[in-house]
Parts: structure tokens; C-alpha cells; sequence
């Protein structure tokens, strides 16, 4: 898999581009904040929410079987997933039982996970995603590029393009509700087609065995209520204790991802409606290794409202297909590197540890601690690039040879500020792309302790 | 299938994870620190002003049928229908229909809501979720009746009243339907209703 910096490196060329998309994003964490400041208990809510995930993990299997048990006596049918390919294999095999042609879907980063929409369209069945942003990326034949607004990248006048080309809307149209009406048009049709609705799910509700669905669009109501069958596809970090536990994250998850103070439609499902079936997928795909670690564990807290993308200077900067992975920005680079290390062991190193995620996190996970911690797994693997090792290496050698250190010091501080800008700004000094180096210090810090502290 | 769910469950059994506690959202620590309003129903009216809702406050069901008749998207409606007696001048007869395909060309719904959440604007519908249920998202245009008593400050009030026995759906609706996914801008009326109007309706109906 290409490097996060190589991949960052394509989506930087475009300076505009990249300038635009740290601005949108920037809005939307500066709504964000906006909403947060409404309610004077927030950090209390976030310490609760914290406990309550954390609790999950540590009890999750009599969790998991007490969900079972309450959604099966609503007359719900529980399926059980391994991995990505059983969990697809479950949805087509009941799919088929109903012989349905044509499916539609709302937003689910887990069937992105499981790269459902290729495996049911590679056995004849049509499947549409309901989510403008994600139907958007569809048409596109791309994944979206952020969990909540898997669009966020693109800009208005090349949808217009995309939406003349497969809509035939007017050729040079980029008005958003000119779009947006559009779509909608089209895919009423689509609802009014489908004979199957398949959704996510933001929590499922161990007392009760009924679970929750959030979207702003209302597409999931609209596939789940016009047909017969809705296919609900959840990871097992998912649960929650109670259903009171709702109120926590459902005051927690709009004002933490768009500014919203609830998401417009916030639907809970507890058991089939008349003449319906209603199934559920539990996936597991490497979540119950995530749990079973120390360090990491608490990353499966996340309730994936995209606070931390938003925020994070290097996502905003390099573009969420940098990361390569479903899941992008800090969360994804932590589930990303658990993962499959290997593949991923660049995303780690998409950070600049300001802490930012942290600190926004509604679920309080320490996101820069825990890529840091990755940063030493992955070398403790070797798998660090040979850049970064020989780096180290020299560092390292330097840092314990306090004289050749001073020496380079003081040698840098006269002959840097010299020096032709093609010697300091090359290929060698990644730091130096996009950015200029600070000016030298005339002094070191020793010198300057020396002056000022020593003589007292 | 079954041999999934023993290996997932034998799994995490045999991790030995450190127990943290449950923490009790009763406790007074907690409660005495949630947001209040001076005047719920007025700060429910604002939230969904924010969110681009209508909020009007009224005294029974023959104001609403006023107000209602003052509504542009009311009066451009053919198709309207009502679930509340006497509500609305119904063109269409909803209840015969078992086929929520049929309710397609509806413009506009009267529906009953059951309580309104003041934080933050929504309000909570509930139904067995058969073809009815529908309605709440295909017409056009959506307008909920809540009685004016019920509004209740934050969601963890919302949560006390809320039982999940007998209906097996349920949601929060807070404002009309919405998207922003091209370039962030806001744009009402995405997959769902166009435009949601509460009345919140202080005698019985
Ligand atoms: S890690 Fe925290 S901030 Fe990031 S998506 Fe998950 S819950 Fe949101």
C-alpha cells in the first residue's frame, strides 16, 4: 500500500484544493465548539460516556448474549460474523432467501469495511447508497473520504459535472439544491424500487435488544419503512448497557460531528413491523483482538462521529484518501495499524501529537497516546521505513556525543542562514516541503543559560 | 453461523479485561447538573427555529386548523392527509391503505407526535411500524401535534418516559430533512419532509 506521505503528497500538489479543504473542515469543527459551548455539563457528559464504553468492553460478551436474547424475543433474527467475507456472505444469503433484485442502503462505514456494494453487485444485486455524500462517491465508483461527510473533498462543480454525466442534469449546474433536488428525485425512485433496506447502526441496546440509527437525510427510515426486509449490519463495539445510555450519546454525537444539536432522525428499531423480518449482523473482523489489548482497547469506544478528523491539522491538510483506509484520520490510524500493521504502518506517523483529537474526543480516548504507542510497536516490529530509522540512527548517535552535538549546533546556527535555499530545501529535508524552516537562533539554549542564569 | 457466534463469544471470555463500573446516570451528582430553561416550550420553539423547523404555540385543535390554512406549503398541497380527528381537511383516507407505496404522492401529513425534547428540538413519534409509519418520511411536507404540557428540558428526561415494550419503533424528529454534503451548504428537504411544523396545542385533542 502506498505511504500516507506519498498519498498526501498527490492531494497537496493542488495547493487551492488542499487550502479549501482545511478551511471546510475547520468550519465544521468551529461549529462544533459552538455547539459545545451551549451546554455548561459537557465534560461531565463525556466522562460518563467514557465509563459507559468502557464498561461495554469489559463485559462485552454477557453484553453481546444479553442483546441476543432480548432482540430474538422481539422476534428479530441474530447473525453472527467472523470476518468482513462471512458477514457478506450472511447479508447475500438472506437476501437471496427474499429474492431481492435491488437493495438500498444508508450510510454504513461497516459495509465499507467489508466492501459489501462489489461482493452483492458481483452476484446480481443492485445496491444504492441513500447518503447524498456516499451516493455521490458511488457514482464515482470511489469509498467515501470521511465517516460523516464521505464528500467532504469534492467540490461542488465537479459533482455538477458527475450529475450531468450520469443524471443528466444541466451541463455547468453547481447550485447545491439545484443538486440536491436532483438526487433526491432519482433516488425516491430508487426507495420506491428497492425491495430491501440495509442500514448501520450508531447503538444497539443490550436491555432492550432494540437498536439506533442517526441520519440527517432520513434515508434510513425511508428504505427501512417502504419494504419488507431491513438488514441491520453492526460491529460488536456497538452496545450499550441501557437504553438511558442514550441520552448521554445522543447529546454527544451531532454537537461533536456537524455543530447539530441531534441528528434530524434518530431512530430506534425494536423488532420487525407487521408482516416484516428484521435481521442483525454482528461483525467482529478483528474488534475482539482490539479488546483484548492493553494499549489500544479504548480506541473501540468510538462512536465514529468524525470530531477528530475535523480537527486534526494533518488530516484537514492531506485529504482522507491519504490514509487508505475505511476509517481515515487519527481513530482510523490507530484501527488501521491493529488492523494490519504492516500495510498500515505509515498512519501512525500521520501526526503531529498536538492533542487536538484528544481533547475534542466525546468519548475520551487518548487518540495521541495511542499512536504514539503505535509509533514504538511498529519499530519495535521493524517495520519503520528506512527513512525515518536512518534518521533516528543519526540522531540517536549524535544525542550521545554531547560535544559532536554542540559542535553541529553551533556549526547549523552560522552556516544554515548562508546557505543557497537548494542545499536547506531538498529532497532530504521532508520537514522543509510546504513550509519554511524558522530562522536560526543567533545563540543555543545552552549559551543563552549560561547568560542569563548561570552568573546569578 | 452458530460456530461464529462460539468462537466470538469464547473469544472474549477468555481475555481477562480490568471490570470498570457502570456509572449510575440517576445519581443526583449528575442530575442536578443537566441544563434547565426558564421556559421549555419557548426555548423547544427556538431550537427548531434554529434547525429550520416551525415551532407554534396554540390553544386546540380548531387554531391549528387556522394556522394551518395560513400555511403557503398547506395551501399548495392536493394530497394531505390526517391521523388527528377533526385536524386538517384530509383529501385522502390513509387508514385503508396496508401498501406504504400508495402514500407516495402525499404533500402533506398530520400526524401525532408524543413529546417535545427543549435542548434540542425534537420531537419523539412512535408507532408499531407498519405502513403508517411511512408517512412520517415520504410526505412532502410533515406537521406534528404535541400536547403543550409535554415538553420535557433535555433527553435524559426523554429517556425516563420512553418504553420500548409495545412499539417496535421509534424516533426523534428534529426539523425537517436535511443534507449539507455538497460543500457544506445547507440544503432542507434531502430524502424526507420539506418542512416540519410542532403545534404544540394546550387542550386535549
Ligand atoms: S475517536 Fe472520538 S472523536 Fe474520533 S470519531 Fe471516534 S468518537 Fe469521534
Amino acid at each position: 500500500m502506498p505511504s500516507h506521505p506519498k498519498l498526501a503528497d498527490e492531494f497537496i500538489k493542488d495547493k487551492e484544493r488542499a487550502k479549501w479543504h482545511d478551511q471546510s473542515l475547520w468550519f465544521v469543527r468551529s461549529k462544533r465548539d459552538k455547539a459545545v459551548h451551549q451546554l455548561p455539563e459537557w465534560e461531565l457528559l463525556r466522562e460518563q460516556a467514557s465509563k459507559i464504553k468502557s464498561y461495554v468492553v469489559s463485559h462485552l460478551p454477557d453484553l453481546l448474549e444479553e442483546f441476543e436474547k432480548n432482540a430474538k424475543a422481539k422476534g428479530v433474527h441474530v447473525h453472527w460474523a467472523r470476518d468482513a467475507k462471512e458477514h457478506n456472505e450472511i447479508v447475500h444469503s438472506i437476501l437471496e432467501k427474499h429474492q431481492v433484485k435491488r437493495v438500498v442502503k444508508s450510510k454504513s462505514m461497516l459495509t465499507e469495511e467489508c466492501h459489501l456494494n462489489p461482493y452483492l453487485e458481483r452476484h446480481g444485486i443492485e445496491i444504492v447508497d441513500t447518503d447524498l455524500g456516499e451516493w455521490i462517491v458511488q457514482l464515482q465508483d470511489k469509498p467515501p473520504s470521511h465517516i460523516v461527510m464521505p464528500a467532504i473533498h469534492i467540490k461542488k462543480e465537479e459533482i455538477g459535472e458527475l450529475f450531468h454525466e450520469k443524471l443528466g442534469t444541466e451541463k455547468g449546474a453547481s447550485d447545491p439544491q439545484y443538486l440536491t433536488e436532483s438526487a433526491r428525485q432519482r433516488l425516491r425512485q430508487k426507495f420506491i424500487e428497492a425491495d430491501a433496506g440495509i442500514t448501520g447502526v450508531n447503538f444497539a441496546i443490550a436491555e432492550t435488544g432494540g437498536f439506533v440509527v442517526c441520519t440527517n437525510e432520513g434515508n434510513a427510515d425511508l428504505g427501512t419503512s417502504l419494504n419488507k426486509l431491513h438488514i441491520a449490519c453492526m460491529g460488536i463495539e456497538k452496545l450499550i448497557p441501557r437504553a438511558s445510555d442514550l441520552s448521554v450519546f445522543l447529546r454527544l454525537l451531532a454537537r461533536s460531528a456537524t455543530g447539530q444539536p441531534i441528528t434530524t432522525y434518530s431512530s430506534h428499531f425494536h423488532g420487525p413491523a407487521p408482516d416484516s423480518e428484521l435481521h442483525i449482523v454482528l461483525l467482529d473482523n478483528g474488534r475482539s483482538e482490539i479488546a483484548d489489548s492493553d494499549e489500544f482497547r479504548r480506541s473501540l469506544n468510538c462512536i465514529r462521529c468524525g470530531a477528530c478528523m475535523n480537527t486534526c491539522p494533518v488530516y484537514r491538510r492531506s485529504g482522507g484518501y491519504s490514509y487508505s483506509n475505511t476509517v481515515p484520520g487519527p481513530i482510523g490510524s490507530i484501527l488501521g495499524a491493529a488492523h494490519d500493521t504492516k500495510a498500515n504502518s505509515s498512519l501512525p506517523f500521520a501526526c503531529s501529537l498536538c492533542a487536538s483529537c484528544t481533547d475534542v474526543c466525546p468519548v475520551k480516548i487518548d487518540l495521541h497516546h495511542q499512536l504514539l504507542t503505535w509509533r514504538k510497536e511498529i519499530r519495535l516490529k521493524g517495520l519503520l521505513p528506512l527513512s525515518k530509522r536512518l534518521s533516528m540512527k543519526m540522531m540517536s548517535w549524535m544525542m550521545q556525543a554531547p560535544r559532536l552535538y554542540q559542535f553541529v549546533g553551533k556549526m547549523a546556527r552560522k552556516i544554515v542562514p548562508y546557505l543557497p535555499r537548494f542545499l536547506v530545501y531538498n529532497p532530504f529535508n521532508a520537514w522543509g516541503k510546504q513550509r519554511e524552516l524558522p530562522d536560526m537562533p543567533k545563540q543555543s539554549f545552552r549559551e543563552w543559560m549560561k547568560q542569563n542564569h548561570d552568573r546569578k | 453461523m452458530t460456530a461464529s457466534r462460539e468462537h466470538i463469544l469464547n473469544k472474549l471470555r477468555k481475555q481477562s479485561i480490568p471490570e470498570t463500573e457502570l456509572p449510575d446516570l440517576q445519581q443526583p451528582e449528575l442530575t442536578q447538573q443537566w441544563i434547565t430553561y426558564p421556559d421549555p416550550s419557548q426555548q423547544f420553539s427556538d431550537l427548531l427555529a434554529s434547525i429550520k423547523g416551525l415551532c407554534l404555540q396554540v390553544k386546540n385543535v380548531e387554531e391549528v386548523n387556522q394556522r394551518l390554512a395560513e400555511l403557503p406549503v398547506y395551501q399548495k398541497s392536493n394530497n394531505i392527509c390526517s391521523l388527528i380527528p377533526d385536524c386538517g381537511q384530509p383529501t385522502v383516507n390513509v387508514n385503508d391503505i396496508t401498501d406504504p407505496h400508495d402514500f407516495k404522492d402525499i404533500d402533506f401529513a398530520i400526524l401525532p407526535g408524543e413529546f417535545c425534547v427543549a435542548e434540542n428540538g425534537a420531537t419523539w413519534i412512535t408507532n408499531d411500524g407498519g405502513p403508517l409509519r411511512t408517512l412520517y418520511f415520504l410526505s412532502q411536507h410533515v406537521a406534528l401535534l404535541v400536547p403543550a404540557s409535554e415538553v420535557v428540558p433535555h433527553m435524559h428526561a426523554a429517556y425516563e418516559k420512553l418504553r420500548f415494550e409495545n412499539r417496535s419503533f421509534g424516533t426523534f424528529m428534529a426539523g425537517p430533512s436535511k443534507t449539507a454534503d455538497i460543500e457544506q451548504s445547507l440544503v432542507i428537504g434531502a430524502h424526507g419532509a420539506r418542512s416540519l411544523t410542532v403545534f404544540l396545542v394546550e387542550e386535549p385533542f
